[in-house]
């Protein structure tokens, strides 16, 4: 009998041990005095330094608004997730930051096709995902036209960046013979592609030479070989900078001389690691901002980045920064962190003053705001103008 | 002209792939093993080149010289741990090792490292000479010298020192050179030892002409590298020189001629046909197993 109870007791005891343990995991974040924002970025693999990159800048807000008082009383606490730039990894990291973790809303992730990967899961489980970089248009717009509606982005879209290249090309450089060299993979760089085609052609200019390649190729010779003997007098190459450094190094050893253009997608250290600094001379990318901007506000921000991370900020840091200073402002409105009442807020951002321009959100649930276009000097980016949608 | 370019592009691509192939083919031709790990000895060199060009301030022909002595070294490091004992196992347990050890350097070097890639230092000069109309790099033709060089090294061990021709001895009758009185362990390391420094100094040379490295470079240089050692015929020195120049000519004229997404599907496809319709490679007899 006593042997009995005491296992009765000893397995009463696990059995609570056990319950204790799942406790804290079914508390949602909501009821406390706190707010779980998810951030679900590539901290590693192949564009690792995006994810980096819109991490210090979320750190920075993150900190700003905690230091402020937080959102309505309540301190932001980021759940990070390093979906290590894989697609699979990316899902995994939403599903665990919604069921696991509680999170309000989830901010990732840098690529398009790392937050396209997270859209179905954002909706079905109805958590607002906010993707600071992701520039692809199905990322909140389905290709029957249908909107998602949990999916939102800090950045402009894709056919945006390409229509501004484009404009670039035939008013400020005068080019009328134009070639296009698109990483085939990726459906960021397939939107820009299409959308400077269509820009391009309809100023009135030629696309003599349309090639792709392949992510992670190193050797671009014998394709640039093809392109060089087009002759375009303007090479476009929408991709990221892992392979834009190497092609725009092999391209200049080969000599082909003329302008360079692409995307935010270029804009890393890295870049000019890899491509060399005077190569990388005469090339252009459309930007979100440019830390050279005289712009008061956004001054005041790259001495704050200045002094916590010693270095200037670029575009991610900006967009990561501006990702969080969006969300807040959402649910501030919503006054509660309500999935549904924050969704509805962000869909109806008007005027918000970012970093990154005054963000007013449309239909589409993309930001219309101005992009910038630096110039490569030296291997330093050199603002060039500013172009309103 | 377009295609005398084309033409540099390829043989440069393809002495790259002849270097890592011969390493491949060198350890098949003397214990039969197909060894997986040797692109993660080509990443393992590259790297080395790398940190002695940047923390030693080393220029490319010592770099060059640091990452083969350390490649070497490294090879028969496991050599001695991974395969000596499996020596008289199933070729297929070997083979699995193999496999194994390759995802080990890997994930290891990732664990230490990170996943990161980083950007070659400039180390060689960019001139560029125009030769009948194509812009040539000094780059590549120096990589080219560096190529056959090594190549004409290779042969001269194999063919007119002692050790190579232990080596030859040992692929052909591994108890006959045995008891000739050949040290069948020594000959083995050897080759492991001149293997994998071929491969580190196709490491080096890959990251001067291609500016990135990354901890997994070397998987889908050393999958083409053995299929041109299949191609040429596994186990054939020259067979693997053959090859290496072979895909490489073929990869650049199937972007040459605007198919560049199929530049490695045209590859395996080689491999497909090769094995289908004359499995022991251009170079290779076909020789009946006795019973």
């Amino acid at each position: 009998m006593k042997k009995k109870l005491s296992y009765l007791l000893a397995t009463s005891a696990l059995a609570a041990g056990i319950l204790a343990g799942c406790s804290p995991k079914g508390d949602s974040g909501a009821s406390s005095d706190e707010i779980k924002f998810g951030v679900n970025l590539e901290l590693s693999g192949q564009v690792a330094s995006y994810g980096q990159s819109l991490e210090s800048g979320i750190d920075l807000a993150i900190d700003e608004i905690n230091a402020d008082g937080g959102i309505d009383g309540k301190k932001i606490v980021p759940v990070k997730v390093d979906n290590k730039s894989d697609l699979t990894e990316a899902t995994n990291g939403a599903l665990k930051l919604i069921e696991q973790d509680k999170v309000s809303a989830i901010i990732g992730a840098a690529t398009s096709g790392d937050t396209v990967a997270q859209v179905q899961i954002a909706n079905d489980k109805q958590t607002v995902l906010l993707t600071p970089s992701g520039t692809a248009p199905n990322v909140t717009v389905n290709d029957d036209g249908s909107v998602n509606e949990y999916a939102f982005r800090t950045s402009f879209i894709d056919p945006f960046q390409g229509n501004v290249a484009a404009n670039f090309a035939t008013e400020k450089l005068n080019i009328k013979k134009a070639a296009i060299f698109a990483d085939s993979a990726s459906d960021y760089a397939k939107g820009l592609a299409a959308a400077f085609k269509e820009t391009f052609t309809a100023n009135g200019g030629e696309i003599v030479s349309e090639e792709a390649y392949v992510a992670k190729d190193t050797d671009f010779n014998s394709t640039l070989t093809r392109i060089k003997g087009e002759n375009p007098e303007f090479v476009f190459i929408p991709g990221y900078y892992e392979e834009v450094g190497l092609i725009i190094k092999q391209a200049r050893e080969m000599g082909i001389t003329v302008p360079f253009m692409g995307a935010d997608g270029w804009d890393s250290p890295k870049l000019i690691e890899l491509a060399g600094a005077e190569n990388l001379n005469n090339t252009y990318i459309t930007n979100h901002y440019s830390s050279e901007d005289p712009d008061e506000n956004i001054q005041k921000f790259v001495s704050a980045f200045n002094d916590k991370y010693s270095k200037s900020p670029d575009a991610f840091n900006a967009l990561g920064y501006d990702s969080v200073y969006l969300l807040k402002d959402a649910i501030e409105r919503a006054g509660s962190t309500d999935s549904e009442k924050v969704k509805d807020a962000l869909a109806e951002t008007k005027d918000l003053s970012l970093i990154t321009g005054v963000v007013t959100i449309d239909e589409n649930h993309n930001p219309i705001k101005s992009a910038t276009v630096l110039e490569y000097k030296d291997g330093k980016q050199v603002f060039n103008s500013k172009v309103n949608p | 002209m377009e295609w005398i370019q084309q033409l540099v592009n390829g043989i440069s691509l393809g002495s790259i792939y002849a270097l890592i192939a011969l390493g491949y083919t060198m350890v098949y031709g003397i214990i039969k093993l197909i060894n997986f790990a040797h692109g993660d000895v080509f990443m393992i060199g590259s790297f080395i080149g790398f940190y002695s060009i940047t923390g030693w301030g080393l220029s490319f022909f010592p770099a060059l010289i640091v990452s083969m002595a350390a490649c070497a070294v490294f090879g028969v490091i496991i050599e001695r741990i991974a395969y000596k004992r499996l020596r008289n196992a199933t070729r297929i347990a070997a083979l699995i090792t193999a496999i194994g050890v390759s995802l080990l350097i890997e994930y290891v070097f990732i664990y230490f490292r990170g996943a990161g890639l980083v950007a070659y230092p400039n180390v060689l000069p960019t001139k560029t000479f125009e030769i009948f109309g194509a812009q040539i790099s000094s780059k590549s033709l120096l990589i080219l010298g560096t190529s056959v060089t090594l190549m004409l090294i290779l042969q001269f061990i194999v063919h007119k020192t002692k050790t190579g021709k232990a080596m030859r001895a040992v692929s052909h009758d591994m108890d006959a050179a045995r008891l000739m009185g050949i040290n069948v362990d020594r000959t083995i390391s050897a080759t492991f030892a001149i293997g994998s420094a071929l491969a580190g100094a196709a490491g080096v040379i890959f990251g001067a002409y291609y500016t990135k490295i990354e901890p997994l470079m070397g998987v889908i240089p050393g999958l083409k590298a053995f299929v041109a050692a299949v191609l040429g015929g596994i186990g054939i020195i020259p067979g693997a020189m053959v090859g290496g120049l072979i895909l490489g000519l073929v990869e650049t004229i199937v972007s040459a001629l605007g198919f560049s997404l199929w530049r490695d599907a045209a590859a395996f496809i080689i491999l497909i046909l090769i094995l289908i319709f004359r499995p022991s490679g251009i170079l290779g007899k076909n020789t009946k197993e006795k019973v």
